[in-house]
This record gives C-alpha cells, sequence and structure tokens, in this order.
C-alpha cells in the first residue's frame, strides 16, 4: 500500500527558499487537505509529489523509495483547468487511459476491447453525473462539468495517489459543495490517497481525514524568502474546534500579506 | 440613433456593402477602359470587357495553333500541380520537424538554430541554384515553394505544439502515455487545425514563388502566360488571367477554412 513519507524535506529555488524542513508520514487512504497563504508553496509540494519538480534537499519516499521523478500512473492529478483535452469528447477523455493502455503504439483501441472501454467509461460518467454529455465537447460544458470529468478521467485508471491543485476554486460555492460530495464518494470508494490544496479554509475543516497548514512560522518581512513555509498545523480532521479555525486563519492572512 | 461603433449591418445590408467596392472598381474601370477608346480604338492598355471575354473564350475553348492544347486549362492544371505538390510536400514536413521540434527538446537543441539559419535566407536568391540544381523541369519550381515556406511552417508550428499547456502534457503521463503516444493522441491531433491556418497563411507566398519561378523558366503555367503574353501588351490576357489566379487562391483558401470548420469543431468554436 502506498505510504508517502517527507524526510527533512527543502525545497530552494536559487536564494529563495520556498519550503523548508517537511517532516511527516502519511499511510495509504489518508485524504489530506492542504491550505496556506497564496505563494506560501502548496502547488511546489503537489508538482514534487507528482514528480515534475524535486526535492533541493531531504527525501521524498513513496513506500520507502524515491518517489518516480517524472509523471506516471501511480499519480493522478486534476488541476484548477486545463486538465482535460479540448479535442476530445467527454465520453473520449474518459476512454482516454484505457485505449493508451490498449496498445503502445497506436494508442487506440479496436472491437470488442474498444466497446470495453467505452461502457466503462459510460458507467463512470454516469457516476460523476455526466451521463447526459457523452458526446459534448469540453468547451461545451460548464466549469463544473469540467472538472467532473477531469476527476472520471483521473480515477478511471485508478492512480494509487490522487493530487488535486484548488480543483475547484473557480466554481460556485453552491457547485463546490456538490463537488466535496463527489470527491469523498470517490475517495471512499476507490480507497485513494489524496492530497488537495484548497484556498478555503473552511473546506479543509470537514474535508478529509487530516489538514495540514502551510504557513512561514520564521518570516523576514525585508526578505520573505529567506525562509521557507513548514507544515505549521497537522490536525486530525473533526477534532478541531472555532478557536483554532479563527487562529490559523489569523496566522494564515499575516503570511498572505508578507507574500503578497 | 445609436452611436456608430455600435450598428450592425444586417444580412441584405452586409452582402451589398461588401459588393459595393466591387462594382465601383467595376464602374471606374468601365468608364476609364471608354474614354481610352475612344481615344484611340486601338488602346491596349485597358481592354473592353468585351474584348477580355474574347480572348478568355479563345484560351478557354479553342485548342492552340502551336501545341493542340486548351491554353488556359494546361496552364491552370500546371500551375496547381505545382502549387500542390510544392505545398503538400511543406505541410507534411512543416507537421513533422514542427511537432518534432516542439515536442522533444533534444531535437529543438540540435535542429532549431539551422532551421532559423535557413529561413533568413531570402528563397528568391537561391532560385538560379535550384535552377542549376533540379534543371528546368517541375523540381526545380517545387523546390522555390518548398524552400518558401516550409521555414515559416515549421517554425509556427514548433511554437504552436509548445504552447499546448504543460498541464495537458502532464495529464497524458498520468494516464499512462508514453513519449509516442503524447505525440500520436495529444499533439498531432490538436496541431492538425494549426497546420492548416499556417497553410493558409504561406498560400500568398507560394503563389508567389510559384509565379516567379514560371516566369522564368518554363512552358505552361498561369505565370508563365502572364509574362509570355506580356510582350504583346495583351492586357486583354493577362487581366483576366489575373482575376482567375486571385479566384483559385480565394476558393482554395475557402474550402481550407470550411474543412477545418467541420473537421475541427472544438478548435474554431473554442475560439469564439
Ligand atoms: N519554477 C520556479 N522557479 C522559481 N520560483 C518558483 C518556481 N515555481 C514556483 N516558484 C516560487 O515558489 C513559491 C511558491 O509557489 P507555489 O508553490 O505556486 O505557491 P502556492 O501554490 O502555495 O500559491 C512562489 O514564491 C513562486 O514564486
Ligand atoms: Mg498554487
Amino acid at each position: 500500500m502506498a505510504t508517502i513519507e517527507l524526510k527533512n524535506l527543502w525545497k530552494e529555488y536559487g536564494q529563495e527558499v520556498v519550503l523548508e524542513r517537511l517532516n511527516a508520514r502519511v499511510e495509504a487512504g489518508e485524504f489530506v487537505t492542504i491550505v496556506g497563504a497564496s505563494g506560501c508553496g502548496k502547488t511546489t509540494f503537489l508538482k514534487m509529489l507528482l514528480g515534475t519538480e524535486s526535492p533541493s534537499r531531504g527525501e521524498l519516499l513513496l513506500d520507502g523509495k524515491p518517489i518516480p521523478a517524472e509523471p506516471d500512473e501511480t499519480r493522478g492529478i486534476v488541476f484548477q483547468r486545463y486538465s482535460v483535452l479540448p479535442h476530445l469528447t467527454a465520453e473520449r477523455n474518459v476512454m482516454l487511459a484505457g485505449e493508451l493502455a490498449a496498445n503502445r503504439f497506436l494508442g487506440h483501441a479496436f472491437g470488442e476491447q474498444r466497446r470495453v472501454l467505452k461502457e466503462a467509461a459510460r458507467a463512470m460518467l454516469e457516476d460523476v453525473g455526466l451521463g447526459h454529455a457523452l458526446d459534448k465537447y469540453p468547451h461545451e460544458l460548464s466549469g463544473g462539468m469540467q472538472q467532473r470529468l477531469a476527476l472520471a478521467q483521473a480515477l478511471i485508471k485508478k492512480p494509487r495517489i490522487l493530487l488535486l491543485d484548488e480543483p475547484f476554486g473557480a466554481l460556485d460555492p453552491g457547485i463546490r459543495k456538490d463537488m466535496h460530495a463527489l470527491v469523498l464518494k470517490l475517495w471512499k470508494e476507490q480507497q485513494l490517497t489524496v492530497f488537495m490544496i484548497t484556498h478555503d479554509l473552511d473546506e479543509g475543516f470537514y474535508l478529509g481525514t487530516r489538514l495540514w497548514v502551510f504557513d512561514k512560522d520564521r518570516l523576514d518581512l525585508q526578505a520573505p524568502g529567506a525562509y521557507g513555509a513548514r507544515i505549521t498545523y497537522d490536525l486530525p480532521v473533526g477534532k478541531d474546534d472555532r478557536g483554532t479555525l479563527d487562529d490559523i486563519a489569523s496566522r494564515v492572512d499575516t503570511t498572505a500579506r508578507a507574500l503578497g | 440613433m445609436k452611436k456608430l461603433i455600435n450598428r450592425q449591418p444586417g444580412t441584405v445590408g452586409r452582402w451589398a456593402y461588401g459588393l459595393l467596392p466591387f462594382v465601383l472598381i467595376a464602374i471606374v474601370y468601365t468608364m476609364a477602359s471608354g474614354a481610352r477608346l475612344a481615344d484611340n480604338p486601338n488602346d491596349k492598355l485597358l481592354p473592353a470587357a468585351a474584348t477580355m471575354v474574347d480572348s478568355m473564350t479563345r484560351m478557354a475553348f479553342e485548342p492552340s495553333r502551336r501545341t493542340g492544347d486548351l491554353l488556359l486549362w494546361a496552364d491552370t492544371l500546371a500551375s496547381l500541380e505545382r502549387l500542390g505538390i510544392g505545398v503538400g510536400l511543406a505541410a507534411l514536413t512543416g507537421l513533422i520537424v514542427g511537432i518534432a521540434n516542439g515536442t522533444i527538446p533534444l531535437v529543438r537543441a540540435g535542429l532549431s538554430p539551422v532551421i532559423t539559419g535557413i529561413s533568413l535566407v531570402p528563397p528568391m536568391a537561391i532560385l538560379p541554384i535550384l535552377f542549376i540544381a533540379f534543371g528546368l523541369e517541375q523540381l526545380a519550381k517545387i523546390m522555390l515553394i518548398f524552400i518558401g515556406i516550409t521555414p515559416f511552417l515549421i517554425r509556427d508550428l514548433q511554437q504552436r505544439t509548445m504552447e499546448i499547456p504543460e498541464e495537458q502534457i502532464i495529464k497524458m503521463q498520468t494516464l499512462g502515455a508514453n513519449t509516442w503516444q503524447i505525440i500520436l493522441r495529444l499533439v498531432l491531433p490538436q496541431i492538425m487545425p494549426r497546420l492548416i491556418s499556417a497553410v493558409r497563411l504561406s498560400l500568398g507566398s507560394a503563389w508567389l514563388f510559384l509565379i516567379a519561378a514560371e516566369a522564368i523558366a518554363a512552358t505552361e503555367g498561369l505565370g508563365y502566360r502572364i509574362f509570355l503574353v506580356r510582350r504583346y501588351l495583351s492586357m486583354d490576357v493577362i487581366l483576366p488571367y489575373v482575376l482567375w489566379i486571385t479566384l483559385l487562391a480565394f476558393l482554395i483558401d475557402f474550402a481550407l477554412n470550411r474543412y477545418s470548420r467541420w473537421r475541427y469543431p472544438w478548435f474554431h468554436d473554442r475560439n469564439q
């Protein structure tokens, strides 16, 4: 099972320290929500999990081994935008993973194999509430529908780890609630390990199993890049109270002003 | 009364406004031509419409006394063949090299500088070299079109390829795609409509190179004919030929645009 370990993990760009001394262990099946001021390194951390950025010091381990340094099918991702392919219909977007596996050279499936993939894609789309939009191109879908499609596309591949970078940041509050319910449902069904970044602190307090706050505990106002962000809070979700929430909110705000 | 910037013509108005300049040009030409011919009935500079129709009927429907060909069609076929092969080869090369350059950093590092260098050579300056190397027949003219527009196509498609959002390339990898599959299932389909628009943009230059090459050395072709009859000041042939070339260029552009809209709706609708 997927266990992720952060051992004295650092990320620096030249002189700028983005993340420093991260230590944590995440078991398979956990749902970690990450909050923090914009610019404090949340996306950078997700990119390290994804493999498009590498740690500058320390280790990031998956099952005891350094996490692969390029994206692959163990880690699915949904970005805030551009996650689905604009030139494929909803159904073809979801069939894609299966087609790529079916034929390593052409990346297409034929005959019976294709029929099976189509069936599975339809079931998945039905599951995320897009059963009526099979033949629509992404530009014909609303923002919320596109993100549902992105989830369906990522999850049909059955990744062990799902990375979500502010996936619902651009959606209306009402639709966001629906999307949360959907993510929680899929997480339980597929027994995924989830890392989700959100800029909405409240969201982190009721979603998933664990809340991480990324924040700079040392802050030099003259040189915000001198010290990196750390995990300043690591709370089990559900055992929190309003006081802690307000406390975190005011600290993150202070950092946000310094960075902004 | 609305402000001028907010007033839109209706459907009929749009056509009327669009046609008006053409009608005006035709009227001005007819008047100028009539005035000159009244002065001197042998004037060749601005032939009357009837004269042009006569000449073109001869070019299109009466076999030439020298070769036995229907000249207009023989010229058209010869030119379109050169243009088609030249542009087709350029498009294919532009597609392959542009995508390779745009997706694979190792290829780009090797090829990009030399392509930039080649694109700076004025194609017309090497036309003599092409005639020496490939002879005076088809190949030299096709090569001129090819050399003239391929660097542009490669550079444009490389740029478009590199503009594909990083997110989508990462996405493909998380769905298990290898490099070749990323090219085949992500890059190629997204570049195809962009190839068509790049080709549409380069067709103007392609015609230029074609006519230039035909003017210098050819035995048939639209450009050859215009430059041949220039010796006899045959404006009655030159003007209709120019109109005919313009019409061909328009039809090709129109067909490419229609095809692209039909085949790649996701590309065109999204950009609206
Ligand atoms: N490729 C890069 N080169 C240099 N600095 C970078 C790069 N990527 C991110 N950064 C810096 O890292 C910091 C954190 O960025 P990011 O992880 O995107 O923040 P967040 O997602 O928390 O808003 C920012 O100050 C940003 O300028
Ligand atoms: Mg971010």
